[in-house]
Parts: structure tokens; C-alpha cells; sequence
């Protein structure tokens, strides 16, 4: 299955390629090394970047055209504190907004609910009601940025909150670009931030397809990533291959739904973990684009290109971070995030070398960033595409990444009866990709630990690992007084027999499947509701689920 | 307690307190603790201080670890101590994840056994266990 497709002629390929780069705007700098040698925009042979299967690039012309989108992750405190941050960002050169809420707002829980003790605003900014997203974009020019939000469980009803802001500013959603996570599978096979159980959560991931591909064109409504499957342990190739499939099984269900596949495909985007292992990762990278180009195109039938492209974010793998001697740490980003633009991402995050002790500080926040813009600017990668594309070692890994994809969508296909949809539910159900992924990371461990794996700090090269925590970055408690604070404020002055009416709307829609979850929750946010109340309108109707405890 | 002596394997119960999803150490640490030799009670995910405590009392643990990802852990851990207390418990509570060093001492004053920091070998994960079940029984 690993063939490179070069049925075009090379010349042909080639002639191609050139008309297709021409036509494309180019950065206005010097395309040519330090010493000034002119160099290509590509190197090697057909099939060039842009073109099917794009194992090389999902541009003709890649980051000569536009670098890599610098989205750095953000949200601790009170929706204000993040609002500072944001500015932040974009004064020192960012480009687009990434927010991380609290666990509460993740789990669809208030800062009131028992549940949230201790949690409110720790981990992310916490997020109640539409006021909370007020203060969160206040002062920002929603037409004028791209927005990403991790959230997955309660994800429609914090698209809702977006849109209702951004409508009150004077910003249609037809012009709101972004993304949101959304990517409900990956959530009960590795991150556990699920509410209701997958049959009803992918009914609402449907509904949300369906709401953008009418209304939404510039927005992407779902994420499907493999990050947090990797960070919880898997290996590179599960994490492309386990990737894919719920790509794949999103796609089923949205024509099972009777979408068709040209109309949201499009706007599927992809998000990966960079790691360590250099060149593994940019195997991945590029298998993936191979492997999602001719899937869509053979298997679900797409003939638009946009559906057949593989586009992703990158973050470098928190994981990898050490608490000990954590200035190492700038190191091993700096090195995750040149293979991510080897392997040709469209947008990088990159970890702050505080993040194994703590959210990161200002400062460490600060230096991620500049890693990728010493990257971008200064080590010349941005000047040509694939420049990996041709070396024996990439190709046969990226083959190898591939091979190994290809096996684990074999299998779920024989659990799914042919479809990798019921393949995806059936290894939720019956722990395979909870196991999978536990296994994985006990191998890891076990040769971090018997020291056949070396990690510098930790168990090798030990000296210097004296501790100096004065830095980190320290959420009070008065977030959560504040936050409580201001809920209450918001309950106090809506009107309640609005949001109760609201409520039961939402309600009677998830009971009816016919009908889009989305219009009944973007009239409940905007009265108010809080979040966790539109939660339980469907937890009502939908059930909530709960993981088997396997070790 | 009544299991800490040397014959009967210890009788550990793990759990995730609260929302955090993080449960890649945890599942690291049962497999650790079961290759040494002990019994695992593993409650997962979303547990409450009450869901403990309850697991605790009816398996016998001779000791509970916590895993906390997402800086509640001043908070979280103790009032597991608390509801233990309270329920006339004395089992050992370890704590592991991202507790920064600063957090240590106000943890082990709230009553934790022990704290675990990340790059914790296999072989000190087990005897921090043992050292805190030998003193809590």
C-alpha cells in the first residue's frame, strides 16, 4: 500500500507543479541561503507538494506562501486575565487565539457545581455563561482573527457562546473563522473529557456539521486529533492510525446523516503531537496526508481537493517535558517544532519549558513563541517544501508510518463489520483503544525505568537537577471567589422564565433527532443559560457516560 | 490496615479525585504497583472524596494514591485527608502528577503520607507505598 503514486509523467508533474506555484503570492523575502545561493521552492520528484496524494505538502508553494500559523495555547484565571493574554499574544506577533478553559467548563460543569472544587480556573479560564465570553474577547476584533477553542463535551454550546458574542459586536458568522476541538471519539479513548455517551455526543458533532456547512463557511467545526491519544501514551503510529480512523468515522456518520461528503470535508482539520523522535514524526506528518487524500478520494468518494487534504496544527508533546532541569525543555520543543514544519503543518503550538511543573509563566510563554520564529526566520526550513521528500530514511519511514495506519484500520474494520464507524464505537465499548494506549505507555515506561531508553534529567545526566519553582505561575484562590462572584451576578439579573423556556427547547431537540441541535442552544446562551444548564437540558434526553476502569 | 503485615500483599486503592482526566500515570502506577506485588483497587476516573473513602472502608486499603494533573491539588488532597478523618480513617494517602516542589510541604502538613513527583522510578513509587502503609497501619 505504499506505493508514491508517480503515474504522472515527471515532466508533466513537474510543468504542473511550476504553473501552480506562479500562481500563488509569495512572501516578500529572499528565498536563498545565509550565504546567498538562491535555492528551489521544491526538490525531487512527482508527486510535488499540491499535488494528490500530497505526502509532500498540501500546498504547491507551502510557507514561501504564508509560514505556519503561530497559535500559542492561553487561559488561566478569570475570563479578564485571559482577555490580557490574548492581547498580549497578538501585540508580540501571534497570529491566531487559542483558548484552554477549566476542567469544570470542560466537563459542562459551573464554578458552582461540587464538582468544581478546587478546579475554577486552574487549568484554563472558566467559562459559565455568554457574560464570561464577553470578557473573554472583549476589545478584539473577531473579524479580524482566528480563534481556536479546545473543548469537546460541551463544545455546541461554546460555539454558541462565540457567535453570540461576536453578533453583538457587529461580526456576522458567516465571517468568523476557527476552529473548535470538538473531536468527541478521541475523548473516551484518551483524554476523558466526555459527557453523554458517543452515540448521542456524534449526533450533536453531525448537527454541527450540518449548522457550519451552511452558515459557518470560514469555521472548522471539527478537530480530530490525535495529540491527547499520543500524550496518553500511544505510539506515533497509533496516533496516526487511531487519528484517521474517527476522521474516517466522522465522515460516516455525517453521510450517514445525509451530508454530503463535499460539503463539510472541506473544513475537517487535523491536530497532531510533534515528539522527540525526529524523524518518526515526520514520517507521521506525511503519511497522514497520503493516507487522508486516498481514503476521501477512493473510499468516501470526494472530489473536491479541499476534502481531500490533510491539513493540521501541531503542538509539541507536553509529555515530553521533564520537571527536571526544565530549561532543557527549550531544547527539545525547538527540535519538536522543526519537525512539525518539516513535515509541513499549517499552525504550531509550542510548549512552555515551565509545563511540567506548572501552567506556563509569561516569560516561558514568551521563549516558546520565539522558538518557532527562530525556526521560521532564521534556519531557512521555510524556504523550500518537503525539503525531507526523496531521503531514503524519510520515505521509508513515512511508508513504514503507513503500513503500520493501514494494519489498525484493518482491524477496526473487522470490529466494525466493514464500517470503521461501528469499528470506532465497537474499540470505545470494549476498551481497545484504552488498552492499546496503557500499554503503550507502561512499554515506555518500563524502558525509561530499566534506563534502556535514556531521557536527559531524568535518568541520565542528573547533575544540576536542583529545583527553582520561584517562577511558576500561581492561580489563587480569589479566581474562584471572583468567579462565583460573577456567576451569581449574571443569575441575578437574567430573566429566568426566558432561560427555563430556552432550556425546554433544547431539550425537546435532543429528544428529536430530526432536528439540529444548534438553533435551540444559541437561543438558551443568549439568555443566559449557564453552561452547565444546557448540559443537563440534554443530559436529560442523551444520558451521561462513564468508563469502565481498566489498568 | 489490617493487611499491612508482611505476608498478605498491601491492598492499594488508586483513584482520579475530581474532573481531571490525566489517567496515563495512574494506570502506569497500577501496573507498577501489581508487578510489585500488591493488590490494586483501581476506582478510575471522577471519583469523589465519599467514593473513596467508601472504597477504601470496604476493600481494607492499606493505602490510597491520588493523581493530580490540574493544580488542585492543594485543595483536593486535603479534603480526601479530611473525609478520611472524618469517617475514622486513617489509611495513607499518596499524592503523584504535577504537584510543584513549593506545594510539598503544605500537602505533607495537611495530613498526605507522601508526595511523588514525575520521574519517580518504579522502584520508589513501590516503597513510598510500602513506607506509608507500615506507618499508617
Amino acid at each position: 500500500m505504499a506505493a508514491n503514486d508517480r503515474t504522472d509523467s515527471s515532466s508533466e508533474a513537474h510543468a504542473a507543479y511550476r504553473a501552480a506555484y506562479e500562481k500563488a503570492s509569495l512572501r516578500d523575502v529572499p528565498f536563498e541561503t545565509m550565504s546567498g545561493v538562491p535555492v528551489d521552492p521544491v526538490y525531487g520528484e512527482a508527486p510535488y507538494p499540491g499535488q494528490y496524494p500530497y505526502t509532500r505538502g498540501v500546498y504547491p508553494s507551502m510557507y514561501r506562501s504564508r509560514l505556519w500559523t503561530m497559535r500559542m495555547f492561553a487561559g488561566f484565571g478569570t475570563a479578564t486575565d485571559t482577555n490580557t493574554r490574548f492581547k498580549e499574544i497578538l501585540r508580540n506577533g501571534g497570529t491566531g487565539l487559542s483558548t484552554a478553559f477549566d476542567m469544570p467548563t470542560l466537563m459542562g460543569r459551573d464554578s458552582n457545581s461540587h464538582w468544581a472544587l478546587g478546579e475554577v480556573g486552574r487549568a484554563g479560564v472558566a467559562v459559565d455563561t455568554l457574560a464570561d465570553m464577553e470578557d473573554l474577547f472583549a476589545d478584539i476584533d473577531l473579524s479580524g482573527v482566528s480563534t481556536s477553542m479546545t473543548i469537546n463535551g460541551p463544545a455546541a454550546i461554546v460555539m454558541a457562546m462565540y457567535i453570540a458574542v461576536a453578533e453583538k459586536n457587529g461580526v456576522a458568522r458567516k465571517d468568523l473563522a476557527g476552529t473548535i476541538q470538538n473531536d468527541i471519539f478521541k475523548e473516551y479513548q484518551a483524554q476523558k473529557e466526555y459527557i453523554y455517551p458517543p452515540r448521542p455526543s456524534v449526533r450533536i458533532v453531525t448537527d454541527m456539521l450540518r449548522f457550519t456547512s451552511a452558515e459557518m463557511p470560514r469555521w472548522h467545526p471539527v478537530s480530530i486529533s490525535g495529540y491527547h491519544i499520543r500524550e496518553a501514551g500511544s505510539t506515533a503510529a497509533q496516533e496516526l492510525a487511531f487519528t484517521l480512523a474517527n476522521g474516517f468515522a466522522y465522515v460516516e456518520a455525517a453521510v450517514a446523516a445525509g451530508i454530503d461528503v463535499d460539503e463539510f470535508a472541506g473544513r475537517l482539520s487535523f491536530f497532531f503531537n510533534s515528539h522527540s523522535d525526529f524523524f518518526e514524526e515526520i514520517g507521521k506528518f506525511r503519511a497522514a496526508r497520503r493516507i487522508w487524500a486516498r481514503w476521501m478520494k477512493e473510499r468516501y468518494g470526494a472530489t473536491s481537493e479541499r476534502s481531500m487534504l490533510c491539513r493540521f496544527h501541531t503542538q509539541t508533546a507536553g509529555v515530553s517535558l521533564t520537571a527536571q532541569q526544565p530549561e532543557n525543555n527549550i531544547a527539545r520543543v525547538a527540535i519538536q517544532a522543526l519537525a512539525g514544519a518539516l513535515g509541513g503543518t499549517q499552525s504550531l503550538h509550542t510548549d512552555s519549558f515551565d509545563e511540567a511543573l506548572a501552567l506556563p509563566s509569561e516569560k516561558a510563554a514568551r521563549i516558546a513563541l520565539r522558538t518557532q520564529q527562530v525556526v521560521a526566520h532564521e534556519t531557512g526550513v521555510a524556504n523550500v517544501a518537503d525539503p525531507l521528500g526523496g531521503s531514503h530514511y524519510v520515505e521509508w519511514m513515512t511508508d513504514e508510518m503507513e503500513r503500520q495506519a493501514e494494519a489498525i484500520f484493518t482491524h477496526l474494520e473487522e470490529l466494525g463489520s466493514g464500517s470503521i464507524l461501528e469499528g470506532v464505537y465497537m474499540g470505545i465499548e470494549n476498551g481497545y483503544f484504552v488498552g492499546e494506549i496503557a500499554d503503550a505507555a507502561y512499554r515506555f515506561e518500563r524502558e525509561v525505568n530499566d534506563g534502556r531508553r535514556i531521557i536527559v534529567g531524568v535518568n541520565e545526566f542528573t547533575d544540576g537537577n536542583e529545583d527553582d519553582n520561584s517562577e511558576l505561575l500561581r492561580i489563587g484562590h480569589e479566581v474562584e471567589e471572583l468567579q462565583l462572584k460573577r456567576l451569581a451576578e449574571v443569575k441575578q439579573r437574567r430573566d429566568d422564565e426566558a432561560v427555563a423556556r430556552a432550556l425546554a427547547e433544547v431539550t425537546a431537540a435532543a429528544a428529536s433527532p430530526e432536528t439540529n441541535m444548534m438553533p435551540p442552544i444559541l437561543d438558551a446562551v443568549g439568555t443566559y443559560a449557564t453552561l452547565e444548564e444546557v448540559v443537563m437540558a440534554m443530559e436529560s434526553v442523551f444520558g451521561t457516560y462513564v468508563e469502565k476502569a481498566i489498568i | 490496615m489490617s493487611n499491612a503485615g508482611q505476608d498478605a500483599p498491601l491492598r492499594v486503592v488508586l483513584a482520579k479525585l475530581g474532573l481531571d482526566g490525566h489517567d496515563r500515570g495512574l494506570k502506569v502506577v497500577a501496573r507498577i504497583l501489581r508487578d510489585a506485588g500488591m493488590e490494586v483497587i483501581y476506582l478510575g476516573l471522577r471519583q469523589t472524596a465519599a467514593s473513596i473513602v467508601e472504597a477504601a472502608e470496604q476493600e481494607d486499603a492499606d493505602a490510597i494514591g491520588l493523581s493530580m494533573h490540574n493544580a488542585g491539588h492543594l485543595t483536593l488532597a486535603p479534603t480526601m485527608v479530611q473525609a478520611l478523618r472524618d469517617a475514622d480513617l486513617h489509611t495513607p494517602v499518596i499524592v503523584g502528577g504535577i504537584v510543584p516542589d513549593v506545594d510539598v510541604d503544605e500537602l505533607l502538613e495537611a495530613g498526605v503520607a507522601a508526595v511523588l513527583g514525575p520521574g519517580a522510578s518504579a522502584a520508589e513509587v513501590a516503597q513510598t507505598v510500602r513506607d506509608a502503609a507500615a506507618v499508617g497501619s
